[in-house]
């Protein structure tokens, strides 16, 4: 690995340092790696967002990180998840058991499923509070009452008791995320938060996230596979293709000069209203097998750019601008978005 | 608790009402039967003059009559109260070895189920053995090797009866462990047990209540067909199962003296699987018998 991204990695006022992490799922034959040799600092209190195409490695990571790949896939580490100083890896269960309850949270995709159908919600808002907050259930259901208000629920007291088949799905991530916001949480990581809701209703959950997020000054990883919706909400961007971080950078940045073929073709395949009619540009070919990657850039075999030396050569993270990187040999080929 | 508290708000009749409205006809009646059946086996000295230990040599093999409305068997003592007072043995014994061994049953498939790994092998391994043997059998060996006696039906039943509870809690945890509310749970930091017990075996549990009731169906015939074979409860004791098998030489004279008790053990397995049947759509579950 390249030694500067490791140092600037050490010493900067980051939340969250991962450096070189890789999960493997080892199968009886077959061994994937999901994620490999990723690089990625968060700072305190940002919004970064993380995006690619599924099978991208995006949610494999937030487990990774979090711990909570099931016992089934089989995963193994390499690397290091320094938050606060601590290696998330490192931690026996316990430990991590405890940092999850007041640290760390996750929210997912689907809230229809994300919530227990036979428990009240307010009961699951306030479940945290009571187990690791150590408040009386009296307390505990004011401050869930407080929190359901706060995430923009009508009349949260009568609403408290219900169960979720009673709520809509926009509903339900709003109480998926007051319990997650329960206990005031340092960093959380947001699964595609927005995908199974309906548009009008995904701009209000982001809009509420990052309410909270300001005023509660927590440290958020956005999660998506839509580029617009990352565009809105995020300080910085990590693309990710094949279970690698490709291209890393201030959202900005990555949308005027993105020094990515694949983060290129992700924004040629944007609708433009006003653009007009014009035929979007699709990335040709196939997302690779993981499990039968070769040697070099995993995306060379889709790519226009790429030369011989491409699918050959072990390609790594390095600086392609300010405060810019990439992984491609030829950032420079680069000519930018399809006008 | 948690559950009770907020639900508190409507008032207890009120929320029974609301209950009793989504039951089925099935359900209705089979809680009425099963209900009479158990006042009928607590309030029985007051629903009968006899006592069903009482030899009346003077009135032996009496057909139904107003005095003696089941009739009398071979010994002179009144048929009626001895299916009454018979509600009591058959009962209490059927339900303790229903759900004691459901209870923990459940508890053993659950958490093997959520843990996995060997522990959840080697226990498989453990149920399939003791499941390829016909129930009966498995119980009647270990009957014959303790002696016969309730006693040792509820030590047999413990150690056979919760397999089949295990298999099916197992079956469901599988599923449930994968939902994303048991992540969730996870992501919040909660322990294994409080996940496992807390949030998943309420959502595991209706399959388990309604096979119980099957269950229960099988298991007063058990006692009762242990009893016939003179493996169960001693014949002075008043036993459906145990009357039916010392009055069954008098059948051909006497049909009431069989016929009798044979009904009481009908019943009551008809309102159990009437309630099984009720509970099956009440809690969304397809019915799961072995009948």
């Amino acid at each position: 690995m390249p030694a500067s991204v490791v140092e600037r990695a050490a010493s900067s006022p980051d939340i969250l340092k991962i450096i070189g992490l890789t999960t493997e799922f080892r199968g009886r034959q077959t061994r994937i790696r999901a994620n490999d040799d990723i690089h990625l600092s968060i700072r305190r209190g940002s919004t970064l967002g993380v995006v690619g195409e599924s099978g991208s490695g995006k949610s494999v990571l937030c487990r990774s990180i979090l711990r909570l790949l099931p016992p089934s896939a089989n995963a193994y580490f390499k690397g290091a998840v320094e938050y606060e100083g601590r290696d998330l890896l490192g931690l026996d269960e316990a430990e991590m058991r405890r940092l999850r309850g007041t640290e760390l949270r996750m929210i997912f995709q689907n809230p229809m499923t994300s919530l227990n159908p036979v428990w009240p919600i307010g009961d699951q808002i306030t479940e945290g509070l009571r187990v690791f907050g150590g408040l009386s259930s009296r307390r505990a259901h004011d401050r869930g009452i407080e929190m359901l208000g706060r995430v923009g629920i009508p009349s949260p007291e009568r609403r408290f008791d219900e169960y979720p088949f009673q709520w809509s799905g926009g509903m339900l991530q709003r109480a998926v995320i007051a319990m997650a916001m329960a206990g005031s949480p340092k960093l959380l990581f947001a699964d595609e938060p927005t995908t199974a809701l309906d548009v009008t209703i995904q701009d209000q959950i982001l809009a509420l996230l990052l309410e909270l997020q300001e005023r509660s000054g927590m440290t958020l990883v956005l999660v998506s596979h839509d580029l617009a919706v990352v565009a809105e909400t995020c300080d910085r961007i990590a693309v990710m293709y094949a279970g690698r971080i490709v291209e890393t950078a201030p959202t900005k940045s990555i949308f005027r000069s993105p020094r990515h073929p694949y983060t290129v073709g992700l924004l040629n395949s944007i609708p433009h209203l006003s653009k007009g009619a014009s035929r979007l540009v699709p990335i040709p070919g196939q997302p690779p097998d993981l499990a039968s990657l070769g040697p070099g850039c995993p995306f060379a075999p889709r790519c226009s750019y790429a030369s011989a030396d491409c699918s050959t050569s072990a390609i790594r993270l390095s600086e392609a601008g300010p405060d810019h990187l990439s992984a491609c040999l030829h950032p420079e080929r680069i000519e930018g978005v399809a006008a | 608790m948690a559950i009770a508290e907020s639900t508190a708000r409507l008032s207890l009749p009120g929320r029974i009402g609301r209950e009793l409205s989504v039951w089925s006809l099935s359900l209705k009646v089979g809680t009425a039967i099963f209900l009479a059946i158990i006042l009928a086996g607590l309030f029985a000295p007051l629903l009968t003059p006899y006592d069903p230990y009482y030899q009346d040599y003077n009135s032996i093999l009496l057909p139904p009559s107003w005095a003696h409305p089941f009739g009398t068997d071979m010994n002179g003592r009144d048929i009626l109260a001895r299916v009454l007072f018979g509600t009591r043995i058959d009962m209490l014994v059927s339900f303790i070895i229903t759900f004691v061994p459901m209870t923990y049953g459940v508890f053993i498939g659950a958490a093997t189920g959520y843990l996995g790994g060997k522990l959840d092998t080697v226990l498989m391994r453990i149920l399939d053995i003791a499941i390829a043997f016909p129930f009966l059998v498995l119980i009647i060996v270990i009957i014959a090797i303790l002696g016969p006696g309730v006693h040792n039906i509820y030590i047999a039943v413990f150690l056979v009866g919760w397999t089949m509870y295990a298999r099916l809690a197992r079956a469901e945890m599988l599923v449930e462990r994968g939902k994303d509310y048991i992540l969730a749970a996870q992501v919040l930091g909660f322990g294994r047990g409080r996940i496992m017990f807390g949030h998943a075996l309420p959502n595991i549990i209706n399959s388990s209540i309604v096979f119980a009731m099957s269950d229960f169906v099988l298991n007063i015939l058990l006692l009762s067909g242990l009893s016939f074979l003179g493996l169960g409860v001693a014949p002075p004791e008043p036993e459906w199962g145990a009357m039916i098998a010392e009055s069954k030489d008098y059948m051909r004279q006497a049909w009431w003296v069989t016929t009798m008790p044979a009904l009481a053990i009908v019943l009551t397995g008809t309102a159990l699987s009437l309630i099984g049947d009720g509970l099956a759509q009440r809690l969304g579950q397809n019915r799961r018998s072995l009948m």
